[in-house]
């Protein structure tokens, strides 16, 4: 494993989209649960603690069944599928389920597609499932740029969590990695969108971060611990107000941030 | 997926500060324009649809070929250090729409440094106007510098203003060298003619070597690392 890969898949430069998305803080500001570095915190605390331990353990099972798979991801039919694909201004929308895929449980092809269908089910929210699609299908365009084992078949957009474990695997990195990449991205995105949103002064939120950053280490050892769990034992923890807020979210006719 | 044969659409970025008529012009060239080419139209506005309904009200384009995406309060960074979200509405016109001869991109309206990547368009206007002060041309500025047209918009206001377009043109002369700049009053010209001739020979010359979103040989890589957002 290279450090150095590592620092290229976290950093929040790299042209995956993520600036574009707020991981629900443009909502919550709005809604006045975040107005400031404490509320920010606890904020940060419930989205890493729900959504970040679903996302790092997808991303660490997904860089698993990818490299012990031994070949590209990419088989499955739904990928070409034009329901994975983006719909008009509406978005990404994929149902929960569709078409044919591998066996559930199995290594390598079969096993990212029933991760993909985990991560459908998991996220209740219909906005937040097509925020998600674009954002894997955005780190998808540049993992495959970066590092061409990734692959990318014209017009997939699997989930972020998935993109997430298929870029890290690509570009040499293993579980751990791929899970730190999630969860952390997830932290720093909704920071810095707090700071685009609410001016609030940079070294305080990063001085958070960085009290912060021991958790996400946590997270991404455990999701690496149980990267070969079935899909269904895999964390399912979601933060409800996250779900409204995002449906709400969509509905507003001016906003900042895709999600 | 990339159009056979002759390859994609020609992109042209608009860009430009807050208030100097990128919508406007857009819509002076769907005017002129919808009737001779297959076109469609990204908009980066930070109010998400505003843009975009703004075109619709005009008439001059079918809803379905404006196609808005959101930039996180970093209209640069979506034209030009991460233009994914870009790439993604423009893959989706051409998926949904078919063949394209044009697709316009609309920055956000931001500041005298922003530029559009080359990874998301072949050729860029950047527009200012009389109103902004006649001295802008010499602030310089990547946009003013090095877009392949500098449109010198609402020249109608000029006397109103004291600006004085010979000092604009003097200085944006001095700042890009042999590269064209355009002097426009959409009050007087609805159809933008000169903008639209010169993006309509643009397009006539097509869409320089292939794809930029995707690229046959990934071990070849355009851009460079990206800055701050």
């Amino acid at each position: 494993m290279s450090l150095s890969t590592l620092l290229v898949l976290a950093d929040g430069r790299l042209p995956a989209g993520a600036h574009a998305h707020s991981g629900g803080v443009e909502a919550a500001v709005a809604a006045g649960r975040i107005h400031d570095v404490p509320t920010l915190e606890s904020f940060l605390l419930g989205r890493t603690a729900t959504a970040g331990v679903v996302a790092a353990a997808f991303a660490a099972a997904t860089c698993r069944a990818v490299t012990a798979g031994g070949s590209q991801p990419w088989s499955d039919p739904r990928w070409s599928d034009a329901s994975h694909r983006l719909d008009g201004f509406g978005g990404l929308r994929g149902p929960v389920s569709n078409g044919v895929r591998g066996e559930p449980g199995e290594a390598g092809v079969g096993r990212v597609a029933t991760l993909d269908d985990g991560v459908d089910v998991r996220t209740a929210s219909p906005a937040l499932r097509a925020a998600s699609r674009a954002q894997g299908r955005a780190l998808l365009r540049a993992a495959a740029r970066i590092w061409p084992a990734a692959g990318r078949p014209t017009g997939a957009s699997p989930h972020h969590p998935i993109a997430t474990g298929i870029a890290a695997a690509a570009a040499g990195l293993g579980p751990p990695e791929a899970a730190l990449v999630a969860v952390y991205g997830g932290l720093t995105g909704a920071a810095s969108a707090a700071v685009r949103l609410l001016g609030l002064d940079p070294y305080a939120v990063h001085a958070l971060v960085a009290r912060l950053a021991p958790e996400c280490d946590r997270v991404a050892d455990d999701a690496a611990a149980h990267a070969d769990d079935p899909v269904d034992d895999l964390p399912a923890g979601s933060a409800i107000l996250l779900d409204i807020d995002a449906e709400q979210h969509a509905t507003w006719e001016v906003r900042l941030f895709a999600s | 997926m990339v159009s056979e044969g002759s390859g994609r659409a020609v992109r042209i970025g608009i860009g430009g500060p807050v208030g100097s008529g990128k919508t406007a012009l857009v819509a002076a060239l769907c005017r002129a324009l919808a009737g001779e080419l297959r076109l469609a139209v990204v908009t980066n506005d930070i109010y998400t649809t505003e843009d975009a309904d703004f075109l619709r009200r005009a008439g001059v384009l079918p809803d379905d070929r404006i196609r808005a995406v959101e930039t996180g309060c970093c209209p640069h960074t979506a034209i030009r250090d991460d233009i994914s979200a870009n790439l993604d509405a423009v893959e989706e016109l051409e998926e949904r729409l078919g063949t394209l001869d044009l697709i316009l991109v609309e920055s956000g309206g931001d500041n005298l440094t922003a530029t559009f990547s080359k990874g998301l368009v072949d050729h860029q206007i950047f527009v200012v106007d009389v109103a902004g002060g006649d001295k802008v041309p010499r602030k310089g500025g990547p946009g003013v510098t090095t877009a392949d047209l500098l449109v010198i918009n609402k020249t109608d206001l000029a006397p109103l203003v004291g600006a004085d377009l010979g000092v604009m043109a003097r200085d944006a002369a001095a700042r890009r060298g042999d590269l064209p700049t355009q002097f426009l009053s959409l009050v007087g010209d609805p159809g933008a003619a000169p903008v639209a001739d010169w993006v309509r020979d643009r397009v006539t010359a097509g869409s320089p070597a292939g794809p930029l979103h995707h690229d046959p040989n990934p071990a070849h890589t355009h851009g460079g690392s990206a800055g701050a957002g």
